[in-house]
């Protein structure tokens, strides 16, 4: 053996180029078949109780998208984007966690708020940008935050969060807390330069983070054909020395076992863990797309009947006796009662009031903004008329 | 970008980078008096060994300031002292580094984020404008982002021979095996964001106030050090030296009173003008040189009180004219104080061309002690003004 810096190499007179490929394409791991049966029984069990929880916040998720898009459609809000296909994605990575670990999301994962308690409500206030919002109606609809659930603030950049991700996870090594910071990413994130930067770092800096993608095949129009070569995202893992596992991303149950085991290993070994979920965005990319323009619709029809994770996962409950149609309708029913009520308070709320353009700019409200605000309430005040009356002065 | 570095003082000679010896570089030196004097470097080291002594949430990350004990040495003794988990040396991506820093502010630590120099911090904007400067608003205020990027900014040139030894190597390392022509000024940049604070010292004085403050202060800092006045000594109170010792962020300083013509500048060219202020006084002109320390917040009232008082206005600053802090300076001044002026408002800024690598042309490039002369007597009529002379 050669001695390198990095350690010892073996050596080999034969000049071989490796290959592209292992030859063939790393597996994906599941627990549950098409048909919701369970395949083989998998570390974590999940029970009755867990298993309708799971199944109800999908539901609700679902439902939500559905009624959140179609208020858009109808021009109540300006923007939406659904998490269609990806349900599974959402909840069952949340059910794994626990609520100390911190989220890191892109903007497709509000199912893990959700399953974290921020209520119909919550989502509606955002949606509609209204004084009760708790983000002060400065973002777009979708872009959710909240410090006490642990879920960081969404930012439309792509893939700034995973470095995020990985500072706060050293953070959390530092404070030797029990937790690890969990990141969630497209397949079109991991061609930014912070993907790489993110998992070399993590790697070195053995930060207990879970990096989380969710290859849905489609980023906007770009398909993953053009996005990347090789065998997807799970092989990038090696390459930095990170471990890294191919999960079914529309087998909640698959999902389930694998963040859980990562988190056991992230938080007990100090060390990144990549996920790559293999799934379809079986939604438009968001309410500024048509996805059919670039997608053939079978394609779409096919995934939503064929592939769906939440029927799936239904079909596993039904199985085991935990579910069945009647409560089925009955919940859809009261999500979209709660939806539709919840729609109309945020619509009739006053909008955020003047002094939240100003304040969180800086830590304390510099002079240059104190004038500006003193000069925009006088404005205000001496044209009242002209302006809207459903903004507090 | 270290990589690209080390190549070349591996094949490259020491001794080109001396030939830059810039003369007004030297005159710096008049200003040490007697009595207790600091280097920029110990200041800036000091300040971060006592704020990470002081909280234990304060730690450094960058390329080579650990073992190394960073390009300039400013980080020199820091990781003895406190270990690889607080003095983290980096793989070499800018976005990489600052990236993971804002998340670790996110999370409550509170960052030194070290830049070789900030040209190289270009390849971090995205992280230090969209996650640093904006969270905390758009967050609603639920994260705050407690962080200091610091690091040279501006033109590098010029190495004074009565420099260390350390510090003509780490110099060679970074003025001449990179191509200067990226080497430019960023306080107009980071001083055109909201959300983000930008410092800007000039003595050891300010190096070790200002940071401390920085340090401490609840929003992102943008630092921006400047690699000549590393090596400058200055003169130090006992007040200075005290751990507690800090300066309000936001606020300029008179470093010399005056009547006739009022001069702004930050960093080196504080030192410029004044020498400058000096030359002018020979000629019976008695210049008021302001040193902003901040350039956002900027200090308005200081500098309109002043401009009040002497009817007259040069800027100075070694960045591009265009959309620079000279330009924002003279709007504060047309806005507050127009009935005021007495003369046109002159700036005094680097050419509008990237920075050019012959120490003559380099030379042309850069804002000069004589420029400010010219201007301020142009200001107070003993020379023809540059319209008129058109």
């Amino acid at each position: 053996d050669l001695d390198f810096p990095g350690g010892k190499v073996g050596i080999t007179s034969q000049m071989r180029f490796i290959s592209e490929t292992n030859g063939r394409r790393v597996e994906c791991y599941r627990v549950l078949g098409d048909d919701g049966e369970l395949l083989k029984n998998p570390p974590m069990q999940v029970g009755e109780v867990l298993a309708v929880k799971m199944y109800e916040n999908m539901v609700a998720l679902q439902v939500m998208d559905t009624i959140f898009y179609e208020a858009q459609r109808q021009g109540r809000i300006s923007f939406y984007l659904t998490t269609m296909g990806e349900e599974a994605i959402n909840i069952a990575s949340a059910a794994a966690l626990s609520a100390d670990d911190v989220i890191f999301p892109q903007y497709r994962e509000p199912g893990l708020l959700l399953w974290r308690g921020f209520t119909l409500q919550e989502f509606a206030n955002q949606c509609f940008g209204n004084k009760a919002d708790n983000g002060k109606g400065r973002q777009m609809p979708i872009h959710y935050g909240s410090n006490k659930l642990n879920y960081v603030t969404v930012s439309s950049t792509v893939a700034t969060q995973l470095l995020h991700a990985v500072g706060a996870a050293y953070s959390l090594k530092m404070d030797n807390k029990n937790a690890c910071t969990i990141t969630y990413f497209g397949d079109g994130g991991t061609s930014t330069g912070d993907f790489h930067a993110a998992l070399n770092f993590a790697a070195v800096l053995e930060a207990p983070v879970i990096f989380f993608c969710r290859n849905n095949g489609w980023a906007i129009s770009t398909p993953i054909s053009d996005q990347l070569r090789g065998d997807g995202v799970v092989v990038r893992g090696q390459a930095y020395g990170i471990e890294s596992i191919r999960v079914d991303g529309n087998d909640a149950l698959a999902i389930y076992n694998a963040v859980h085991e990562a988190r056991r290993i992230a938080i007990s070994e100090k060390r990144p863990i990549l996920i790559e979920a293999l799934t379809y965005r079986a939604g438009h990319h968001s309410t500024s797309d048509d996805s059919t323009k670039y997608r053939p619709l079978e394609e779409i029809e096919w995934w939503r009947k064929t592939r769906d994770p939440v029927p799936r996962f239904r079909k596993w409950i039904d199985g085991n006796g935990w579910w069945n149609d009647h409560r089925d309708l009955e919940l859809r029913s009261s999500v979209r009662k709660q939806l539709l009520q919840a729609i109309q308070v945020a619509e009739n709320l006053d909008k955020p009031p003047v002094a939240d353009l100003f304040t969180d700019v800086y830590d304390v409200l510099p002079p240059n903004l104190q004038e500006q605000e003193r000069l925009l309430r006088k404005t205000i005040t001496e044209h009242r008329k002209d302006y809207p009356t459903n903004i507090p002065v | 970008m270290m990589g690209i570095m080390r190549q070349k003082v591996a094949s490259g000679s020491f001794s080109q980078p001396l030939q830059r010896i810039r003369p007004a570089i030297l005159g710096l030196r008049s200003y040490s008096s007697s009595g207790k004097q600091m280097m920029v470097r110990d200041a800036i080291n000091s300040a971060i060994d006592e704020e990470m002594g002081a909280d234990p949430k304060v730690f450094l990350m960058g390329e080579e300031v650990g073992e190394y004990q960073g390009a300039y040495k400013i980080t020199k003794g820091l990781l003895d002292k406190y270990g690889p988990n607080r003095v983290i040396d980096t793989p070499i991506t800018e976005a990489g580094f600052t990236g993971i820093s804002v998340g670790a502010a996110f999370h409550g630590l509170k960052p030194i984020v070290e830049f070789m120099t900030f040209n190289f911090a270009m390849q971090a904007i995205d992280h230090i404008i969209n996650s640093a400067a904006k969270t905390c608003y758009m967050s609603a205020g639920q994260i705050t982002v407690p962080i200091v990027f610091r690091g040279p900014n501006g033109a590098a040139a010029g190495v004074g021979a009565q420099h260390s030894q350390a510090s003509i190597y780490v110099m060679y390392v970074l003025t001449s095996d990179l191509p200067l022509n990226f080497w430019q000024c960023y306080a107009p940049w980071y001083g055109s964001c909201p959300g983000l604070k930008v410092l800007t010292p000039y003595s050891a004085e300010d190096a070790r106030g200002l940071l401390k403050a920085a340090i401490r202060d609840p929003d992102p800092v943008v630092f921006l050090e400047n690699e000549i006045l590393y090596g400058e000594s200055f003169p130090i109170s006992d007040e200075v030296v005290d751990p507690n010792f800090t300066i309000p962020i936001g606020k300029a300083k008179i470093e010399r009173e005056g009547k006739d013509v009022t001069i702004t500048a930050f960093s080196k060219m504080v030192g410029f003008s004044l020498k400058a202020a000096e030359i002018l006084e020979k000629e019976g002109i008695s210049a008021e040189v302001i040193n902003l320390r901040s350039i956002r917040p900027l200090d308005r009232a200081l500098i309109n009180d002043s401009v009040r008082k002497t009817s007259r206005l040069i800027t100075v600053e070694e960045g591009f004219p265009q959309h620079g802090v000279g330009a924002e300076i003279c709007t504060s001044v047309i806005e507050d104080s127009f009935d005021y002026l007495d003369a046109p408002i002159e700036r005094i800024a680097g050419a509008d061309v990237p920075m050019p690598y012959a120490p003559n042309l380099e030379k042309m490039a850069l804002p000069q002690i004589e420029d400010i002369v010219c201007a301020a007597k142009r200001a107070c009529y003993r020379a023809v003004p540059v319209a008129a002379a058109a």
